[in-house]
């Protein structure tokens, strides 16, 4: 099961300057280890300790994922994951 | 229906069915046409709201001078209060936002003070703050901060919207101050305790992020997340998608924000579906398309309207 990922520009030098990779996981976590696998170094800026950075905002088909099952999201074959620094309106200052 | 006065005639805007758009008859998208408001957005209800609370507690006397960071309409709102009322207005507005917008403000006699685009409406709040600092004797009302924002939906646009639709599921809004779903959300939880307050964030591209820091995230003073269950980010050629949907299925013309709300709701529908659940989605139509059409959102492909935006604030 596939699914997209939308990579900022900031974390691109992970993914050899591609805006978008696919990747593969029934959670979030799963995914975020499978794209590991290709794109070394990328975990570390989006996880610490088994969870999401605090200045990190991932979507699942545009939703928060932090208001889903955060790390633990459920994902689809089809989703789209996006991956944004948390500027956008102040997001995640918890 | 007859009104003393124009700011006599606020709110008690028509909650319409979305037929076409809707996915089941169980699972029904209905929309708030606030754009049906005195200065055609649903800013009229908070701009109104602060200023008479204002009035109340003394702070705004004959004659005064307002101060507000805003990228559109809750200056319109106040500038045409302000005129009624006697006051002088004075916004703080990010250099890119659309020229009609601008011109309305202009027409109802605000003065506009530029903000560098670079960091879009929190670069506002940061001017209008220091502003507000020179000039002591000048009323910022402070959209970001004043309960009287959320109090405004609190009193009038979660009432409304529990009469007209007392089987509503999910409340669906943009999230800007934040005024919005806190009110409304507030309101229909304490009646209906299982309703789900959804939020539609605008999502930039990085010319107007680009130069910003990852730390410096502005949080309005008005936001408490614990208010929301869910929260969407919408990018530009979803809002646009979303906006040429709505005016073509259901006739309704709106503003870019609002395509935005729809993509949220559209999502939390098909989630109903695809989960066998009933659900009445009622989502906040901010205002008409009328102060974007210079954006060119409206014409040409989804592809090139997207291309146009980038680099303005749509929302």
């Amino acid at each position: 099961m596939a699914v997209e990922v939308r990579i900022p520009t900031i974390l691109r030098p992970y993914t050899g300057g591609a805006k978008t990779v696919e990747g593969t996981g029934d959670t979030l976590t799963a995914l975020i280890d499978d794209l590991e696998s290709r794109h070394p170094g990328l975990r570390d800026r989006l996880v610490e300790n088994g969870t999401l950075r605090r200045f990190v905002n991932v979507y699942v088909n545009d939703e928060d994922v932090r208001f889903l099952g955060a790390e633990k999201t459920a994902l689809s074959d089809g989703d789209s994951v996006t991956v944004l620094p948390a500027v956008a309106g102040g997001a995640s200052t918890r | 229906m007859r009104y003393d006065s124009l700011l006599d005639s606020l709110g008690r805007t028509p909650l319409v069915g979305l037929p076409k758009l809707s996915p089941s008859p169980e699972v029904r998208l209905w929309a708030k046409l606030e754009d049906r408001n005195p200065t055609g957005s649903v800013k009229d209800r908070p701009a109104l709201r602060m200023i008479e609370a204002a009035e109340a507690d003394g702070r705004l006397t004959p004659g005064a001078t307002l101060l507000e960071p805003t990228s559109g309409n809750t200056g319109i709102a106040l500038a045409m209060a302000a005129k009624l009322k006697g006051y002088r207005m004075v916004c703080v507005m990010p250099e890119n936002t659309s020229e009609e917008r601008r011109q309305l403000l202009r027409m109802w006699g605000a003065e506009i003070i530029p903000s560098p685009a670079a960091g879009g409406s929190n670069e506002a709040v940061r001017v209008a703050k220091e502003l507000a600092r020179a000039n002591p004797d000048w009323v910022m009302l402070y959209q970001y901060g004043n309960p009287g924002n959320a109090l405004a939906h609190y009193e009038t646009t979660g009432p409304e919207l529990l009469e007209d639709l007392p089987e509503i599921t999910h409340f669906v809004a943009g999230l800007g101050t934040t005024g919005t779903l806190m009110g409304v959300g507030r309101y229909l939880r304490e009646k209906l305790p299982d309703v789900q307050i959804v939020a539609a964030e605008p999502r930039y591209g990085e010319l107007v992020y680009g130069l910003r820091n990852l730390d410096e995230g502005f949080v309005p003073e008005l936001y408490d997340e614990s208010v929301l269950t869910s929260r969407f980010s919408v990018g530009p050629h979803d809002a646009v998608q979303r906006t040429r949907e709505l005016l073509e299925h259901e006739g309704i013309f709106a503003g870019i924000s609002t395509g935005a709300v729809l993509h949220a709701a559209l999502g939390i529908a098909r989630k109903a579906v695809q989960g066998g659940r009933r659900a009445d989605i009622a989502f906040i139509v901010a205002d008409g398309g009328w102060k974007y059409l210079s954006t060119g959102a409206y014409e040409g492909t989804v592809d090139e309207a997207e291309d146009r935006l980038d680099g303005q604030l749509w929302a």
